[in-house]
């Protein structure tokens, strides 16, 4: 569905991602793991078309999607959710996952999706008319997750949904990505520092260190590599 | 209540002014003479006056750090502005609009002709306020140089009717086109720009404008300006000068009317939902889909669309423009007009824009302290109103009683 080929990004003069290779297949979880200013979200970056590549090619559904417009591709339905949240804090919840679904015109089936996500996350039922910037840091990651999913994405990409969050409102998002996966065979690219869980949800998994891939396996082998669990499990 | 430390703060506040007014306030030079005055009772003057205002000051900031905590506490919600509970209450917003609206019709039929003639200033003056209001209000991009636009407006309708003889109406869409073009030639370089370094940018462009204006005499006639523009015409009907001040004025308000209307539509379309989500946060728009591009361009040509109109319809009133119309201190007013009168809330600018054109003109008997009182009025503002006059409802923070358990 998605996949990088030899992709090289560079911040000025300064190489962020060294020639990387990912891909991902339809209905897969599939997650990077890697240390802080490893290339991470600059790999996520480039991938949704706000930070284009110097080189290297892009392909989703097979067609390339460098150099678009971020909008055209998030027309194309690949959906981001920017690490550090990044919710309209002065919009209410409600008119947040509007804008989720912003380039969508079919207004029943937009109700229908926000009562599914209301589902999903009752609390934010309850919020609907409170300002976004006034919830809790849970509440805001589950709205920025329900504002992506409004807009009805084929690729969901996931940036770091574990930041400065508690365990048990970390376990809560974890499962729902797992639902949202299993329900709605939405393809998910999950970003994530914390490896142990982020193994335990995903099919497959990327190691990468300094802006490289350095290893690629299913996540049960990830889990159970000494070099994996030394480095990122802590075990 | 009132503490040792109290008086002493304001003590120290008193002796700071005392110190800071020494040079105008006590010394005189009398150069007939020749001998040098010393106004000591002055200084006694700006003494208690510092101290008795400090120590009221300071009481205010205790009030009002007092009302912040009660808000947030649930019972207590009926601490919303008279303003914003007429505006929620359908019954009452009507009746209050309805009145109004017959006070603006009437108006020039009560009033005199120099009161008319101010009230079409003020009203141009709305349809600015709300143009900016798009860029700096909705879309959040301070632009400094908005007068630009407005001498757009206005030179293309005099120099389009002194060449081609274009009358009033035809002149007024397409002046709105030219400024809209200019508006999207500002844009297009400082769409990366933004808060600060976009101030600064537009601030030149303004500045731009206004010097080829001035210095291009081939163009534009230079500082002489350009004189005899016509007024508009009625279905080529004679007009007396009363006739075309009261005209003019029943003009621009349908002209206001129809801003309101399209400002109104464009907030709730969703290019105005784009313009909002912009102003919140640009990676989230980007990852929303929103094109930040051309969600920038339409903002920046829209504003200036108005303010082209708003142009042309200054060059009629005048009959008469020059480029010292058209200065910096035009872009500020525009601006404190949006921001004093709450920024994205269209009922805010239209009573910024009366009370900061209205008052100058009926307080002419304090015309020389007219700055000193501008600037204490917008500092107060900042800090106890800091959304302006009547701020946008969006803002407004809805508590409900039941949801405040802890989930």
């Amino acid at each position: 569905m998605l996949k990088l080929i030899d992709v090289r990004t560079c911040y000025g003069k300064i190489l962020a991602l060294r020639d990387i290779n990912i891909e991902i297949k339809q209905g897969e979880i599939i997650t990077l793991i890697g240390a802080n200013g490893a290339g991470k979200s600059t790999t996520l970056m480039t991938t949704c078309g706000i930070l284009p590549p110097r080189c290297g090619e892009i392909l989703f559904n097979g067609k390339s999607i460098v150099n678009m417009n971020p909008n055209r591709i998030v027309a194309m339905g690949i959906s981001q959710v920017p690490e550090g949240r990044h919710i309209f804090p002065y919009l209410s919840v409600k008119e947040n996952l509007d804008m989720g679904a912003f380039l969508r015109d079919d207004r029943d089936q937009i109700r229908k999706d926000m009562e599914y996500v209301f589902e999903m996350f009752p609390i934010l039922a309850q919020r609907q008319h409170q300002q976004g910037g006034t919830l809790s840091g849970g509440e805001q990651q589950m709205l920025a997750i329900s504002r992506a999913l409004m807009a009805k994405p084929k690729l969901l990409l996931l940036d770091e949904p574990s930041l400065g969050l508690a365990p048990i409102i970390v376990r809560q998002i974890f499962d729902i990505i797992k639902k949202v996966n299993r329900e709605n065979n939405t393809t998910i690219f999950l970003v994530e520092q914390n490896a142990n869980l982020a193994l335990n949800v995903a099919h497959r998994g990327y190691v990468m260190e300094n802006g490289r891939i350095t290893m690629t396996d299913t996540a049960e082998n990830l889990l159970a590599n000494d070099n994996v669990r030394k480095a990122y499990l802590g075990i | 209540m009132v503490s040792l430390e109290e008086i002493k703060k304001s003590l120290l506040t008193c002796i700071w002014f005392m110190f800071l007014t020494f040079p105008i306030m006590v010394i005189r030079v009398n150069t007939v003479q020749k001998v040098i005055e010393w106004r000591w009772i002055n200084m006694l003057l700006v003494g208690v006056a510092g101290f008795i205002l400090s120590f009221f000051w300071r009481n205010l900031f205790r009030e009002k750090g007092k009302t912040g905590t009660e808000k947030q506490s649930p019972a207590k919600t009926d601490n919303i502005s008279i303003f914003q509970k007429i505006r929620e209450d359908r019954k009452r917003f009507l009746p209050v609009v309805a009145l109004f609206g017959c006070f603006m019709i009437a108006f020039p039929l009560v009033f005199s002709l120099y009161q008319t003639n101010i009230m079409t200033t003020a009203l141009i003056y709305v349809m600015l306020g709300l143009g900016l209001n798009i860029v700096v209000g909705l879309a959040g991009l301070l632009d400094l140089g908005y007068v630009a636009f407005y001498a757009v407006g206005a030179y293309s309708y005099a120099l389009l009717n002194h060449h081609f003889g274009i009358g009033f109406w035809t002149a007024l869409p397409l002046s709105g086109l030219l400024s809209a073009l200019f508006g999207i030639l500002l844009g297009y370089p400082v769409l990366r720009l933004r808060g600060d370094y976009l101030a600064i940018v537009t601030l030149g462009f303004g500045e731009i404008i206004r010097l080829i204006l001035e210095n291009w005499n081939e163009f534009s006639f230079g500082p002489s300006g350009i004189a005899n523009i016509p007024r508009p015409g009625f279905f080529g009907m004679e007009m007396s000068l009363k006739g075309h001040t009261i005209y003019l004025y029943y003009l621009m308000i349908l002209l206001v009317l129809f801003t309101i209307f399209v400002v109104n539509r464009l907030q709730n379309s969703r290019i105005g939902r784009a313009w909002i989500a912009l102003r919140e946060d640009e990676i989230a728009c980007q990852a929303m889909g929103i094109d930040k591009a051309r969600t920038k361009l339409t903002a920046f040509a829209l504003g200036a669309t108005w303010a082209g109109m708003g142009g042309v319809v200054f060059a009629a009133k005048t009959t008469f423009i020059n480029p010292a119309s058209f200065t910096i201190w035009e872009s500020i007013i525009i601006l404190c007009i949006v921001v004093l009168g709450g920024m994205g809330s269209i009922i805010g600018v239209i009573s910024g824009a009366m009370i900061l054109i209205l008052l100058p003109e009926y307080l002419r008997a304090f015309s020389e302290y007219r700055m000193l009182i501008f600037g204490i009025v917008l500092v107060v503002m900042m800090i106890f109103r800091p959304g302006g006059i009547i701020p946008d409802i969006r803002r407004v923070y809805k508590y409900k009683g039941k949801e405040t358990r802890m989930i």
